[in-house]
């Protein structure tokens, strides 16, 4: 087994950074999410480790060993594609023999190592089938098998599902946590779904343009996303703008004073972000009034959208116990924000005191 | 009458309003292959009975006579049978030469970016962008100082052009249209970049691949105006022959000799369907 080591990776395509000074550790038997919007370098990260793209600064180190040097086809990783991963020419066993053949062993080791392969990735009876004659969901599980069967210390994924349909792809994701847990190997998965990442990952990197905003775990990720591009992209979130004033003793929009104490010079503008499920309905006359504009019957939850001044549109989720209607006002309370402002990272406030500035007190 | 049922009504009503008319569209389409297929197959037909025929006088629709006399006629002719030697030396000789040299460069233009790419890629267009007569001329010069004029490899250079074509770009084709990533995946499992070609590239590009020599062979086999220039009158080919005995010789023997002409390509696409077809079954998948 093996941990995975990055240091200040960078690559520029032209005068364009595709990833610049990309720092991150994998420990052994982690699996590591690589997550972010399309162009934002992580398939381009995935592929220098691989051996695919050499880097134009920085090291990677597998063991503590630098395989930089190394071309891929001698670097001990092993690469699931997102498309594209089977010679067609082959059959299933073939596919999944060509590497051990390469390493010269005996025919015997051979196949017993690819049966074990498949009997692994659930595909057992696939041995003499051609590629063609397999679904995607199957031609991928005998990829991952392929990769599998040379026993590298470190596994790759492309966005390996992303050209399935979506029940499949919950499947999928289910059976590769499963088996990367079983065989317990180092694991970099690279994907544009935060939901594939949230559910799959050890520890997530979120990318932006080639930087690296955050790693964490999913649950700090999406409880205490350090900065606002991942606020952003992990999860549901409702924005609203305010400015830092010292003399108010917080946050000021509009109409409203929000007491918050934060590192930031006086006057600046902080983005303040509510998760739907901080939101909460106050009955009485207490909070802040909204106006619902769209109700959305999610299945096992009701998304709701409402319409304030000072916070502009925000979702809500509710467990459709409540009957709320278009048009209906509700009254808002916030149980947790999440404040973004120039020259820091996120403050969070929990149960933030909210006044009027210019009538009664709201909750 | 909503716009689109107005539209419709037009329609019918136009001056082709008959073309809306299942019946009639299935008819055309009836007729419309059957005269394409008097068109392809009716001179070969007659070719065929041409061929065969002892004694055909007009207004007969057929042979009076049947016979196999102006096969003896034309096999029997030394310099018609050496002609088809030649033939079977020279296209074969010049498939595989083109290949040898076109291949590599086709794989190039296909996965490597390199200055003058497109330049490269279309002077290999030249040597069919204007009439060839003009370029041949000017080859058979040099040829004669050479002293390629009516040799083997004079024949096999002058064949070559025509070849190039159909070596470059189909083939370039089909190099692009193979995935890197499978590429890629084999490197990843430890094959070295050599390997990589010859045991995922190489087969998986070999329908393309196929049908490219075989486009190049006809094209080699079928020449007849290069060939006429540099290898006459030592070194005739079929194609050249074909001259000689249309014009020198009653008609059934351009007709047997057309079809002995027909012959080793008719071979050759039907080996050519059973591989394309076995071939095409494993590489037409995708995820």
């Amino acid at each position: 087994m093996a941990d995975l080591r990055l240091a200040s990776l960078t690559k520029r395509f032209g005068a364009q950074a595709a990833v610049f000074d990309f720092t991150l550790e994998v420990r052994d038997g982690e699996l590591m999410c690589l997550l972010g919007p399309s162009g934002c370098g992580k398939t381009t990260t995935l592929r220098m480790i691989g051996g695919f793209i050499v880097p134009d600064a920085g090291d990677i180190l597998i063991d503590g060993r630098s395989v930089l040097r190394l071309p891929p086809e001698r670097r001990p990783t092993a690469m699931v594609f997102q498309r594209y991963n089977l010679w067609p020419h082959m059959t299933v066993t073939d596919n999944i023999a060509f590497g051990l053949r390469l390493r010269h062993l005996p025919t015997a080791e051979i196949e017993h190592k690819v049966e074990e392969a498949l009997a692994l990735v659930g595909l057992p009876q696939a041995s003499r089938k051609w590629p063609h004659q397999l679904s995607g969901g199957e031609q991928q599980r005998v990829a991952v098998a392929r990769a599998l069967v040379l026993e590298p210390k470190i596994l790759l994924l492309d966005e390996p599902f992303s050209n399935l349909d979506a029940r499949l792809r919950v499947r999928m994701r289910e059976e590769l946590k499963t088996l990367q847990r079983q065989v317990g190997i180092t694991t970099v998965f690279v994907t544009h779904d935060q939901e594939e990442a949230l559910t799959l990952a050890d520890r997530i990197a979120v990318m932006n343009k080639g930087i690296m905003e955050q790693v964490d775990t999913p649950d700090v990720l999406y409880r205490r996303p350090k900065k606002l591009f991942v606020a952003d992209f992990i999860g549901t979130m409702n924005f609203f703008s305010a400015r830092y004033q010292r003399d108010q003793g917080g946050l000021v929009t509009a109409n409203l004073r929000i007491a918050a104490r934060g590192p930031w010079a006086d006057g600046t503008a902080v983005t303040v972000a509510v998760r739907p499920e901080d939101v909460r309905l106050v009955d009485g006359d207490d909070g802040l009034p909204a106006r619902v504009r769209r109700v959305v019957n999610l299945g096992h939850y009701w998304e709701v959208t409402a319409e304030n001044p000072d916070l502009g549109s925000t979702k809500i989720f509710t467990d459709g116990q409540r009957q709320i209607a278009e048009g209906q006002t509700l009254r808002l309370g916030l149980r947790r924000v999440l404040l973004y402002g120039e020259g820091s990272d996120v403050v969070e406030v929990t149960a933030p005191q909210i006044t009027s500035l210019h009538s009664s007190v709201h909750g | 009458m909503s716009a689109v049922g107005g539209a419709i009504e037009e329609r019918r009503s136009g001056l082709f309003w008959f073309w809306s008319l299942e019946a009639f569209r299935r008819a055309f389409a009836v007729l419309f292959l059957a005269g394409l297929a008097v068109f392809i197959l009716g001179p070969l037909l007659s070719l065929i009975l041409w061929a065969f025929a002892g004694e055909w006088f007009y207004p007969a629709l057929l042979p009076q006579v049947f016979s196999l006399k102006w096969w003896t006629v034309v096999l029997g002719n030394r310099s018609v049978v050496e002609s088809i030697k030649y033939s079977l030396m020279t296209a074969p000789t010049v498939t595989a030469l083109s290949a040898v040299i076109c291949l590599p460069a086709a794989y190039a233009f296909a996965r490597f970016e390199f200055p003058g790419r497109r330049l490269l890629l279309l002077s290999f267009l030249s040597a069919n962008s204007f009439p060839k007569i003009g370029l041949y001329i000017s080859i058979a010069t040099l040829f004669y100082r050479l002293n390629l004029m009516t040799t083997f490899w004079g024949v096999v250079l002058i064949q070559l052009v025509s070849t190039l074509l159909f070596m470059i770009w189909i083939p370039t084709g089909t190099f692009r249209g193979i995935n890197r990533s499978l590429e890629e995946a084999a490197r990843d499992v430890g094959a070295s970049g050599l390997r990589t070609f010859f045991q995922i590239t190489l087969p998986i590009a070999m329908p393309g691949l196929l049908v490219a020599a075989l486009f190049a062979f006809l094209a080699a086999f079928d020449e007849a105006q290069g060939t006429l220039i540099v290898g006459s009158p030592n070194f005739i080919t079929m194609p050249v022959m074909m001259y000689t005995l249309v014009l020198n010789y009653p008609q059934p023997v351009g007709a047997v000799f057309s079809i002995l002409l027909t012959l080793p390509s008719l071979v050759l696409l039907l080996l050519a369907q059973r591989f394309l077809r076995q071939g095409y079954l494993a590489a037409g998948y995708t995820l």
